[in-house]
């Protein structure tokens, strides 16, 4: 079974994916090929960017069930439409005019379940498209992305996940901001979630409303400071007085910054950066290696 | 000709309403009786999908022209089924000015 650590964060920006891409390069010195890292970021994913060298090595359509009216059966009582809680169906009697809007259709059946006459039958929509790489220095990635227009993000990560091959030691989500479904469905199996914050009041704000979340999912956490040197001293104090895990500091570097611009952050390490990297990885190795033998069940 | 006002209140004094789906109210303008009726929009809590739904309403009131400021991809795919006009204007009226300004064009495009 798999050590599962997400990096996630609350505000969007802090650095999630250059916490994860780090972390995905130096946990594999150790564990080889073991490591694999899935971008959860289905709206925006963009940890492929910074593997210049990736491969395609398989790609696949997500699919969700969307239902389709029988013309010849519906009697336009338009129970369907009601019962839909997002709207998703139009009924107009009057016009004898049916139509299904699959942007807006959850995939939840209670279409189905509500008509009489069975009107309602169906069929395969696509959502998105998930596809694995080789990241061009042995390890596999993979790399969720929801189709323009879609709503189905929450559904997007679950069908990613579901995706991810079994047998690796460590596995690596990198998180979509924010604290709602989408986050809970990538942190929802975790065995660890890492949640990197900077020191302004936003990224402060958002760590609380992170940790309140993690809390409530009874999910082991660590943080991790990125652009150290910017904003004000809160965070440092909250961590202190509520005694939570500080995994590492990353200073704020116009140097580090224009890297990550040229998409070359995993190459030409600052030497800095590079021990911080390390420092933070052999911290996650010690759970990972203590954890072993000792997994809870999923959730 | 039924011609819908997306208002923002139930008077001929009332404001034209900017959005489509999510309007407060419709005045429904009937240009060969010169009668007006509103209606309320139960739209406007709508988690998602209020214009598809505003635009079944207006295919009940028979619309066949609407003048709001702004319609959504979804309810204007929607309305163009039903061949009904829709008309994008950037103003901030009462609804009499607008069916004033019906009332002097109308003719003209007869």
């Amino acid at each position: 079974m798999s050590y599962k650590i997400a990096i996630a964060s609350g505000k969007g920006g802090t650095g999630k994916t250059t916490v994860s891409v780090n972390l995905f390069k130096y946990l594999s010195e150790k564990y080889k090929k073991n490591v694999f890292l899935t971008d959860c970021d289905v709206e925006e994913p963009n940890c492929l960017i910074f593997f210049n060298d990736a491969v395609l090595l398989n790609e696949s359509t997500a699919t969700k069930l969307v239902p389709s009216i029988e013309k010849e059966k519906c009697t336009y009582c338009g129970k369907c439409a009601e019962w839909c809680e997002f709207n998703a169906i139009s009924i107009i009697k009057k016009a004898r005019f049916t139509e299904v809007n699959a942007t807006l259709c959850h995939s939840c059946g209670a279409c189905s379940v509500a008509c009489n006459f069975d009107a309602i039958t169906e069929h395969s929509d696509p959502i998105g498209k998930i596809s694995r790489y080789e990241s061009g220095f042995g390890c596999e990635l993979m790399v969720g992305r929801l189709n323009i227009g879609s709503t189905m993000q929450t559904m997007m990560i679950e069908k990613t996940k579901e995706n991810i091959p079994e047998n690796h030691k460590v596995l690596l989500f990198d998180s979509p901001p924010g604290t709602s479904c989408p986050v809970v469905e990538t942190i929802s199996d975790a065995d660890y979630v890492v949640l990197v914050t900077e020191p302004t009041p936003f990224g402060f704000h958002d760590l609380k409303l992170m940790i309140d979340l993690v809390t409530e999912m009874q999910l082991p956490f660590g943080i991790v400071i990125n652009k150290a040197g910017l904003g004000n001293n809160e965070v440092y104090k909250f961590i202190d007085d509520n005694n939570f895990e500080l995994l590492g500091e990353i200073p704020f570097s116009k140097e580090y910054a224009s890297l990550y611009s040229t998409g070359n952050i995993l190459k030409n390490i600052p030497l800095e950066i590079d021990l911080l990297f390390r420092q933070i990885t052999e911290r996650l190795i010690k759970k990972i290696e203590k954890d072993e033998g000792n997994h809870h069940t999923e959730r | 000709m039924k011609i819908v006002i997306t208002s923002k209140g139930n008077t001929p004094d009332s404001i034209m309403d900017s959005r489509f789906g999510r309007a407060q109210w419709f005045c429904l303008y009937n240009t060969e009786t010169g009668k007006t009726s509103f209606h309320q929009n139960p739209n406007i809590e709508a988690m998602g999908g209020a214009g598809t739904k505003t635009a079944e309403l207006m295919v009940e009131l028979e619309a066949e022209r609407i003048i709001s400021g702004h319609f959504g991809p979804k309810a204007k795919s929607l309305l163009e089924k039903f061949n009904i006009q829709l008309i994008e204007v950037d103003i901030e009226e009462p609804i009499q000015g607008v069916i004033d300004k019906l009332d002097q064009t109308i003719p003209f495009q007869a």
